[in-house]
C-alpha cells in the first residue's frame, strides 16, 4: 500500500488511540486483580502488587469446580456441535431427496427465532426429563445449530462431485465416505467451527443460569455473578481476579486459532 | 463375447425432454469404444449409466450378459477415470492410489504388491509419498489412471480424461492409455469431445448427437463413408468441405452451391441422385494442386495457413468457406487464382433434407487404406 507518511502515522495515532479505549477495560480489571482493597477503594494508582486476590477467589469460592463445569459443558456442547450439523450438512450436499433444498431453507429460517423465545420451552422440557442441574441439561438444547449446518454446508459443497462418485464406484458406503474423505478435507471449517461453539458455550450466561439451582454443575460465568452479590461491599479485587482467570482459556483459544478461525469463517463467502 | 450390451438405453429428466433416445449398442471384450459428440450431446450420461452413477430411465444394460440396471456401481465390476481426476486432496498419491483396494478388503499384502507394480507401471515410483496439489496436471493424470488400473477391473470408463492438459501432454498420453488398454486387455469406454482423440485411440466409434446414435463403426469408415451430415462435419480436421449441388439438365455437369460446376458422366448417375435436394461433401485433401494442363477449376485463395509439412488453403465457393490440405510448402499468397483438381470420385453425396448418405466417394479406398 502506499501512503504518505503523514497520512500513516495518523492512522497510527488514530489506531493506538482506538486500541486503548478498547482495551482499557480489560487493562484496568487485570492491574486491578493485582492490587489490594485498598488501593482499589481509593482509586489511587497501586502502591504494592500482590496475588492475594487470586488466593482468595480459589479459596472463598469453588472457582476450580465452576472452571471444571464450564469446560465440561463447553467441550460437550462443541463436540454436539461438530457431529449434528457435519452430518447435517452432509445430507443436504451429497445425499438428493425430495424437498431437500426446501427442507435447508426452514432450517436455515430457524436462525432468525432468537434464543430467548424458546428459553421458555426448553425449560420446560429439561425440567419434565428431570435434567436440571445435569451436564445433559446444559448442553443438549445447544448441539443443533442452523448457524454450524450452514457454515459446513458451503464448505462441503466445495468438495467436488467426483470424490463421491469415484468412492461409489470403489464401494464406498456414504458413512465411510463422509469419514475419510469429507471430515477431513473440511479440517478448517471444523475447527472453526469447534472454537466458535466452544467460546459460545463457555460464555453463555442465561441458560446455565436457568438450567442449574446449586454449585455441582454450575459454570464459572455465574460464578464469577456471585462472588459480585455475596457481600455487601463488592470486594473487586477477587471479582477482577476471577474474570481474569476466566479469560484465559478465551484468550488461549484465539491466540491459538486466530488464523484458522478467519480463514475458516470466510471460506464459504469466496466460493 | 460382449462384454457391455446396451438395449434401447432411454434417459429423461422429469419425464420430459429425452436426452438419450433409445440407445443400443453392443461392445466387444477387450474394445476401446470412444464415445463421441459435441457438448450437450448426452455422452457423458451415457457413460455415467453404465457406471451406474445415473438411473436409467428405460431399457436394459447388461455387463457379462447379466441385467445390471439396478445394481450399485460397485457391484458391476468397473474402474472409471472421471475430467477432473476426483482425487482425494488430503491424501497421498500411494493412498489415493490404494483407496478402492481398502474399500473393497484385499489384504495388505496383494495391496502392496499391486501397489509397486501399478506404480512401476505408470511410472509413479518417485511420486508416491506426495500430495496431489503437489504433481503437474500430467502426473495426476497418471495417478488417476492408476487407481482404475489397480483395482483390476475388467471394464474401465473414461470421462474426458485429457480435456484438462495441455496439447503436447495429451498427444504423449493418448498413446500411453492406448499401449496400457492393449497392454492389460481391458475393455474401455472412453467419452470425448475431440473427435482427433476419437480417431486416434478408438476400435470403434460412436457418434452420438443430440441423444442420438449417428453412426458406429471403425474410425476409417466413419472418415470415409460419414453416415450423414453430421458427422461428416463432425469427424476429420479440418472439417469435410460440403456444398448444395445441383445437376446441370442434361446431367453432364454438377453445379456445387450455383459456382463449380464439375464435370459427370451422365451414365454414372443414378436414379437415386437425381430426384432429391444434393448436398456433396469433398475432404480437403482431395482438392489436389492442378498443373496447367489437368486443373479443372482456378480458385482464389482466402486464407492461407502454413503447417510446415502442409498448407492449408481457404476459398469462397458461394456461402461456403472450403478448404485444401497439400502437403509439403506453398508459396501462395491470398488473393492469387491457383489451378485446383476436383474430380467426381471424390464426393460424396447426401440428401439435404433427410442429411442422410446417398453415395460414399468412390475413389479413396483403395488408394489410402494400405493393407500391411
Amino acid at each position: 500500500m502506499t501512503m504518505g507518511t503523514g497520512k500513516k502515522l495518523i492512522f497510527y495515532i488514530l489506531l493506538t488511540i482506538s486500541a486503548i479505549i478498547l482495551f482499557a477495560p480489560t487493562l484496568m480489571a487485570l492491574v486491578m486483580s493485582f492490587m489490594s482493597n485498598q488501593d482499589i477503594l481509593t482509586g489511587s494508582l497501586p502502591t504494592s502488587l500482590t496475588l492475594d486476590n487470586y488466593k482468595n477467589a480459589f479459596e472463598r469460592f469453588p472457582l476450580f469446580q465452576y472452571l471444571f463445569n464450564s469446560f465440561v459443558v463447553s467441550i460437550l456442547i462443541m463436540i454436539g456441535q461438530l457431529v449434528l450439523c457435519s452430518l447435517a450438512a452432509y445430507a443436504f450436499v451429497f445425499l438428493e431427496f425430495k424437498g431437500r433444498d426446501l427442507l435447508f431453507y426452514v432450517f436455515i429460517a430457524t436462525m432468525m427465532i432468537p434464543f430467548e423465545a424458546s428459553i421458555i420451552p426448553n425449560f420446560h422440557i429439561i425440567r419434565d426429563l428431570n435434567w436440571i442441574d445435569t451436564y445433559q441439561g446444559l448442553t443438549i438444547p445447544f448441539f443443533a445449530m442452523a448457524f454450524g449446518t450452514f457454515l459446513l454446508r458451503q464448505n462441503f459443497k466445495m468438495i467436488p462431485k467426483e470424490l463421491k462418485e469415484a468412492s461409489q464406484i470403489a464401494g464406498m458406503g456414504d458413512f465411510r465416505f463422509y469419514l475419510t474423505v469429507v471430515l477431513p478435507v473440511a479440517k478448517t471449517s471444523l475447527v472453526t467451527l469447534g472454537v466458535y461453539g466452544f467460546l459460545t458455550s463457555w460464555n453463555m450466561y442465561l441458560w446455565p443460569l436457568l438450567a442449574t439451582t446449586n454449585d455441582s454443575v454450575r459454570t464459572v460465568q455465574i460464578g464469577l455473578k456471585q462472588l459480585q452479590t455475596q457481600e455487601q461491599l463488592n470486594d473487586w479485587g477477587v471479582i477482577m481476579a476471577g474474570a481474569v482467570i476466566v479469560i484465559i482459556p478465551t484468550l488461549i483459544l484465539l491466540f491459538l486459532g486466530q488464523k484458522k478461525l478467519q480463514r475458516g469463517l470466510t471460506e464459504g463467502a469466496l466460493k | 463375447m460382449e462384454q457391455v450390451e446396451l438395449i434401447d438405453i432411454t434417459k429423461s429428466y422429469d419425464k420430459q425432454k429425452k436426452v438419450l433416445n433409445e440407445i443400443s449398442l453392443s461392445i466387444e471384450k477387450g474394445e476401446f469404444f470412444v464415445l463421441v459428440g459435441p457438448s450437450g450431446s448426452g455422452k457423458s450420461t451415457l457413460l455415467r449409466m453404465i457406471a451406474g452413477l445415473e438411473d436409467i430411465t428405460d431399457g436394459t444394460l447388461k455387463i457379462n450378459d447379466k441385467v445390471v440396471n439396478h445394481l450399485p456401481p460397485k457391484e458391476r465390476n468397473l474402474s472409471m477415470v472421471f475430467q477432473n481426476y476426483a482425487l482425494y486432496p488430503h491424501l497421498t498419491v500411494e493412498q489415493n492410489i490404494l483407496f478402492g483396494l481398502k474399500a473393497k478388503k484385499v489384504s495388505k499384502v496383494e495391496q502392496q504388491e499391486r501397489l509397486r507394480e501399478t506404480a512401476e507401471m505408470m511410472g509413479l515410483s518417485e511420486l508416491l509419498s506426495r500430495k496431489p496439489r503437489e504433481l503437474s496436471g500430467g502426473q495426476r493424470q497418471r495417478v488417476a489412471l492408476a487407481r482404475s488400473v489397480v483395482s483390476q477391473a475388467p471394464l474401465c470408463l473414461m470421462d474426458e480424461p485429457l480435456s484438462n492438459l495441455d496439447a503436447k501432454l495429451r498427444a504423449n498420453m493418448r498413446v500411453e492409455i492406448r499401449r496400457l488398454q492393449k497392454r492389460l486387455g481391458l475393455t474401455m469406454i472412453y467419452v470425448t469431445h475431440d473427435q482427433v482423440e476419437a480417431m486416434t485411440m478408438g476400435d470403434r466409434i460412436m457418434v452420438l448427437n443430440d441423444g442420438i446414435i449417428q453412426q458406429i463403426g471403425k474410425p476409417i469408415t466413419l472418415y470415409n463413408e460419414p453416415a450423414n451430415l453430421f458427422v461428416a462435419s463432425f469427424i476429420g480436421s479440418p472439417k469435410m468441405n460440403l456444398g448444395k449441388a445441383k445437376f446441370s439438365t442434361d446431367y453432364k455437369q454438377l453445379i456445387i452451391e450455383g459456382v463449380l460446376p464439375i464435370e459427370m458422366d451422365p451414365l454414372s448417375v443414378s436414379e437415386r441422385l437425381k430426384d432429391v435436394n444434393l448436398t456433396v461433401g469433398i475432404r480437403a485433401e482431395h482438392i489436389f494442386s492442378g498443373m496447367e494442363e489437368n486443373a479443372t477449376h482456378y480458385l482464389e485463395v482466402v486464407n492461407v495457413e502454413h503447417l510446415g509439412n502442409e498448407t492449408t488453403l481457404a476459398f469462397d465457393i458461394g456461402t461456403e468457406l472450403w478448404t485444401a490440405k497439400w502437403p509439403g510448402q506453398w508459396m501462395i499468397n491470398v488473393g492469387d487464382k491457383i489451378p485446383v483438381r476436383i474430380s467426381v470420385e471424390h464426393l460424396c453425396y447426401f440428401d439435404s433434407d433427410s442429411e442422410e448418405l446417398l453415395k460414399a466417394a468412390t475413389a479413396g479406398k483403395s488408394q489410402e487404406v494400405v493393407a500391411i
